[in-house]
């Protein structure tokens, strides 16, 4: 079947069989691999992308649920190479290291301040990253990353 | 995932004519537990009628004193409603706290029920408030929905178009959770109303239930002390690698009586 | 200091790929002609295959092969090999069954490998794979690691009686039985270190392509050791000759130990991408990884100090039962043996220590080193004992450990297991600890929790740890196959930066930052043009990969010797150039200057005159670019103590860490900002491991920890800030003075965690994980 949808502000579409997942399609068809896969039971939250403005876990969602849809992944949020606040504050705050997880925890760092704001305590940002799973950084410099991801978004 | 046919309807009535001449079909929600079930090869529907163009299954609706919720509202628009907060916020939380964020912003309260893990959440609030949930068929008092594990009333082809809860005076979810699943090990519903207790439990047997020893230990007396002495059948109870079935048993007394002081 | 040169913490070269969504995995990458493996495992943990029928998978549609344990036995690929050498205690080595890739008559575990389906797409492969027909007779299965050598059980491997793949001892057991004669008191635990799932959250993967032009197989995989992996895959497989076969580790997603290995996936990958002449991806998923990763830890063990009167530590015994599972993974022997037995010692001058070592095999997923790999283990078990020696003597948990450190004058110090520590301030960093935790004010936070009804409970964890794996020499006495230097070359270009090629391989380490600083710092180079290449066996010499926190202690050398001889060589050229001697050339942030007077050449200019040789000393070779290769005298030994604060609910079990300090010594830091997160890291893996992980098989052998939905990975709310400091020493064996990282908080923090909930609830011990219905039961026994 033929779906048709935006992503990245582009016009996107493909021909995908009815059980094609949203990130396979994203990564295999239009070949954004920054949108990762870390499990298969929709936890790790690697996959996270965002679907007409909400975060999604892009291995729960067949592609087919997605036509028509206004996707924004990992690649969109970047003016070239000029980091959106939130990516620039996981750099200025050390946090990613393996970078797997990193473009799920970004877009659910989105996701947070579109639900909370920019003024974010740490255990705000704690309790809603548990979707997002790392086993590297220990949590407590992305939680400080989307704390000043999200102030600077405001600037 | 096996291969299927996939259909998208605008409309209840179209969803039903599909499902009825599906020789294997399944209606999907939001898909947070169909989908991964599917992956898994654990399923496999012929066909697969997703339910999320259909306009009329949306929304939140406050009318005197019962709140609807259309089957496919997401559990984060409930979390985030203004007008659930203020009627029952004991709901707004309980949905704010399903799974995580992006769970909650596909996974809808028709989904949750309709698939009854004995480990959800919206079941406990469904039997304790005393909800009524519409069908495109009929009503069915929330009481006799959940009918085992994974099994509810509902018929082959019946869709769920609403959930109607009335406002309690005052209510609370406590929720312990499964450490790695986050899904409920025991979660105990409570509801003060006007004709007494509601209370409900989930995650620690085999299917959500109205927990109506709970609701004579708070007959006269609704605070936690008066469950002091209360003790869940340990025989009933779930036990796997999370937590024994004593253990369950010890926690339904628990977090009935932190809901008991969270109506206060 | 340099702005982005040793001890800046710079933002790192790596961050900005991987926050674009450019990272480049192995699973990012599809080359044309692609086909796709799926594995066919085995449902049982044990069971004889009395035939296997792949007609109809490979009729199916799509499918390009379907290849069994026969059809790799015929091309004369594998076995999997271990490579360290244990000598069991009848002076034999330790049981070495046979491991093929893909099952020959039998499976020994719950995800062995039994056929590998090829087809154009994965879901064509995974749809054939359903079709494949085998015919099992299953056979008991052993799943538990304490009973697994108990007569009775059945036996796993023909060449393995009762199940013992060695037994191990090592000390003075008559001068140790001695001791404990006369001790004032003996103090003993009983405990388990509980299985852990390594799980970095990258799966692995494999793409294998086959050039019959030339020849050659190139291996994409998730790999911390690309040459490891080469020469293995190469010598003991015979996969293809060393010179016919390049090895890429890509970006990859963390590894944790999980990647050091050599599995049976990416062998058949790579087998079967010649065997089919077509490209072969294999992609696991996290199921799979579950399944057929080696999992860390699962030891059983009993422990006894005995004390004189004043609470000090005369001698140790110490019996474990360390589970290795099916089959011997890569370096699984060496870590209950090697990497455990000989840090028993710990930060305390215990003058006997006698161990005993039997390692078993059990129908569960290969057990191999994981993030600390054998020093956690020792950790636990001897940071426990001491807490319960400390309850035994009535004392103070800081002050016992106090009255048996090591003291700071005795380095280099002889431990009576193997190790020569070489540099340490034990008391520096417990006080530094204590200080930062406010120890003093814990009396009055427990009260205040006791108010709230809850129980606040403090823990110490003094650890120290052998890491920066190497000295060739004594890995070999040990037993071990391979030497374990490391490699470097920086090479400068023409235009005057510089390429440095590390035989490291960084998955989340930082190297890629970490070195240019190094490299920026000593040749006065600006960090931007400096790039750090690794991962790849076409690229970069022959290195020993990333494991063991060694890229720095010894692969950091290694960049440093190369950068010596480029300032030595540049001398010369430099001194030729400016017409002096070359005993006047001074050489100091990337200038060359002719001493006491202005003249001077930049590195970069000496570099493109080595290039471009017209005006060149004779006698010099053209071009500017060095290698190195270092071989340390001695392990790394890191150190700290860890002290955690919890609170539980005596009415659920429920354990918050309430407060955490760590203050280790890393020796020198070069990028503070990626040694915090080592260690936060670090420590969250160790709280995983104390309160949320636990692996379980149960007693059929089933995985019942299958996923994430039931083995509970810990979260952004399972852990609060954490408070970071550090007491350096300068290790003298170590040219840069620099100590490992990033193994420290997996090793000290699930004893304090621990200590601290056997604090806050008065028990002698509480079991790992230390879940709320453990700890519950705990507090009702307690009470």
């Amino acid at each position: 079947m033929k779906i048709d949808l935006t992503v990245n502000g582009q016009a996107a579409s493909g021909e995908v069989e009815a059980r094609t997942l949203l990130v396979d399609f994203l990564r295999e068809q239009l070949r954004l691999t920054g949108t990762h896969v870390g499990c298969d039971t929709s936890q790790c939250g690697a996959c996270v992308v965002m679907v007409d403005g909400k975060s999604v876990k892009s291995c729960t969602m067949l592609a087919a649920m997605a036509d028509g849809c206004d996707l924004t992944t990992i690649e969109g949020l970047a003016n070239g190479a000029e980091l959106h606040p939130m990516q620039q504050a996981f750099m200025d705050n050390h946090g990613l290291q393996c970078g797997f997880c990193t473009p799920g925890m970004v877009m659910s760092g989105l996701d947070i301040v579109n639900r909370h704001g920019r003024e974010l305590d740490a255990a705000t940002v704690r309790r809603e990253l548990n979707g997002n799973i790392c086993r590297c950084t220990g949590y407590q410099n992305i939680v400080k990353s989307i704390r000043e991801g999200a102030r600077a978004m405001g600037d | 995932m096996y291969s299927f046919s996939y259909h998208r309807p605008a409309s209840v009535a179209e969803a039903a004519d599909l499902i009825a001449n599906a020789a294997d079909g399944k209606l999907v929600a939001g898909g947070q537990t169909l989908l991964p079930t599917m992956k898994h090869r654990l399923a496999s529907p012929s066909d697969v009628i997703d339910l999320g163009a259909i306009a009329e299954l949306g929304g939140i609706v406050v009318n005197g004193n019962i709140v609807t919720i259309g089957a496919m509202t997401p559990h984060a628009e409930v979390a985030a409603s203004g007008e659930v907060q203020e009627a029952i916020p004991a709901l707004a939380a309980l949905a704010g706290n399903i799974g995580d964020p992006a769970v909650r912003n596909r996974g809808t309260i028709g989904g949750s029920i309709a698939n009854n893990d004995p480990a959800a959440d919206y079941p406990a609030a469904v039997i304790a408030l005393g909800a009524t949930v519409r069908t495109n068929r009929r009503e069915i008092a929330g009481e006799d929905f959940f009918t085992g594990m994974f099994e509810t009333a509902l018929e082959e082809d019946e869709i769920i178009v609403a959930v109607d809860f009335p406002r309690p005076e005052a209510a609370a979810y406590m929720k312990f959770e499964n450490p790695a699943s986050r899904y409920a090990i025991v979660g105990v519903f409570i509801a003060r109303t006007a004709v007494g207790a509601r209370a409900a439990i989930t995650g620690a047997t085999d299917c959500a239930h109205r927990a109506h020893q709970l609701e004579e230990a708070l007959a006269n007396d609704f605070s936690p002390a008066a469950l002091d002495d209360f003790q869940a059948p340990v025989d009933r109870m779930n036990a796997d690698i999370h937590a024994s079935a004593e253990y369950r048993a010890h926690l339904v007394r628990v977090m009935a009586q932190r809901a008991v002081a969270a109506c206060a | 200091m340099r702005e982005q040169g040793i001890g800046a913490s710079v933002r790192r070269k790596e961050d900005q790929r991987f926050l674009l969504g450019k990272g480049r995995y192995t699973g990012d990458i599809n080359v044309a002609g692609q086909t796709h493996a799926y594995f066919l495992r085995s449902p049982h943990a044990h069971a004889v295959i009395e035939g296997i029928d792949t007609s109809a998978a490979t009729a199916a549609p799509g499918v390009v092969a379907v290849l069994t344990g026969d059809d790799l036995a015929a091309d004369g690929i594998g076995p999997l090999i271990c490579g360290v050498t244990v000598t069991s205690d009848d002076g034999e080595p330790h049981r070495a069954p046979a491991h093929p890739a893909l099952a020959q008559g039998k499976v020994n575990y719950v995800g062995d490998h039994v056929a590998v389906v090829i087809a154009e797409t994965l879901t064509q492969a995974q749809d054939a794979a359903e079709l494949v027909d085998v015919k099992y007779r299953p056979l008991p299965a052993v799943s538990s690691t304490g009973e697994a050598a108990s007569e009775g059980q059945q036996q796993i491997h023909d060449v393995a009686p009762d199940n013992v793949c060695f037994n191990w001892p090592f000390g003075d057991k008559a001068a140790n039985d001695e001791a404990f004669a006369s001790a004032h008191r003996i103090s003993s635990i009983e405990l388990t270190n509980n299985r852990m799932v390594t799980n970095p959250m990258e799966p692995r993967a494999a793409l294998g392509e086959y050039n019959s032009g030339t020849e050659e197989i190139t291996l994409h995989m998730t790999t911390q050791n690309p040459h490891v992996h080469r020469l293995v895959l190469a010598a003991f497989n015979q996969l293809a000759p060393e010179h016919k076969l390049r090895v890429v580790g890509p970006d990859v997603g963390g590894g944790f130990g999980a990647k050091i290995f050599v599995y049976a996936e990416e062998l058949v990958v790579g087998w079967a991408c010649r065997k089919v002449n077509r490209p072969v991806k294999w992609t696991g998923d996290r199921s799979e990884a579950f399944m057929a990763d080696a999992h860390g830890r699962d030891h059983v063990s009993r422990a006894e100090m005995a004390l004189d009167e004043n609470g000090r530590f005369l001698a140790m015994r110490v019996q474990t039962t360390a589970n290795l599972g099916a089959y011997l993974s890569t370096f699984s022997t060496m870590v209950p043996s090697y990497l455990y037995a000989f840090l028993l010692a710990g930060q305390y001058a215990t003058p006997l220590i006698y161990s005993e070592v039997k390692a078993v095999f059990t129908n569960t997923a290969p057990v191999d080193a994981s993030r600390g790999a054998g020093r956690p283990e020792a950790t636990y078990l001897l940071e426990r004992l001491v807490d319960v020696c400390a309850a035994d003597m009535d004392l103070d948990p800081a002050e016992i450990r106090r009255r048996n450190f090591i003291p700071k004058d005795a380095f280099p110090y002889q431990t009576p297991v193997v190790q020569c520590y070489d540099s340490g301030d034990y008391e520096a960093a417990l006080d530094q600890a204590m200080e930062l935790a406010d120890y003093a004010g814990f009396a009055a936070r427990a009260e205040e929790a006791r108010s709230r009804g809850k129980l606040r409970g403090i823990g110490f964890s003094s650890y120290v740890e052998a890491c920066g794996i190497a000295p060739s020499a004594a890995v070999g006495q040990l037993g071990g196959g391979v030497g374990l230097w490391e490699s470097a070359q920086v090479r400068f270009n023409p235009t005057g930066n510089v390429q440095v090629f590390t035989g490291t391989h960084s998955h989340g380490q930082g190297h890629e930052t970490t070195f240019a600083q190094l490299v920026c710092d000593q040749l006065g180079v600006p960090f931007e043009n400096i790039e750090v290449i690794h991962g790849d066996t076409a690229r970069t010499q022959f290195g020993m990969g990333t494991y063991g926190s060694r890229s720095l202690a010894v692969g950091g050398v290694a960049i440093a010797k190369a950068c010596d001889k480029l300032i030595a060589k540049g001398r010369k050229i430099a001194a030729h150039a400016m017409e002096a001697a070359e005993g006047d050339i001074e050489f100091a942030d990337g200038n060359y200057t002719v001493a006491g007077t202005d003249k001077s050449m930049n590195i970069a200019e000496v570099a493109f005159t080595a290039y471009v040789p017209h005006n060149y000393p004779e006698g010099v070779e053209p071009g500017f670019d060095e290698n190195a290769f270092f071989d340390p005298m001695n392990f790394s030994f890191p150190a700290g103590t860890h002290i955690c604060e919890v609170e539980v609910d005596p009415d659920t079990g429920v354990v918050e860490i309430a407060d955490y300090t760590a203050v280790d010594d890393f020796g020198k830091l070069v990028n503070p900002m990626i040694v915090e997160g080592q260690v936060h890291g670090g420590i969250v893996h160790g709280i995983g491991q104390a309160l949320l992980e636990g692996c379980r098989y149960d007693s059929d052998g089933q995985l019942v920890t299958a996923s994430f939905m039931d083995y509970a990975m810990p979260r952004a709310d399972n852990a609060p800030d954490f408070r970071v400091g550090y007491a350096p020493t300068d290790p003298p064996h170590n040219p840069l003075g620099v100590k490992g990282c990033g193994e420290a908080g997996a090793i000290g923090a699930p004893p304090a965690v621990i200590n601290a909930i056997a604090n806050a609830i008065g028990a002698r011990h509480v079991e790992m994980p230390a879940t709320p219905e453990t700890v519950w039961r705990a507090c009702q026994s307690a009470a």
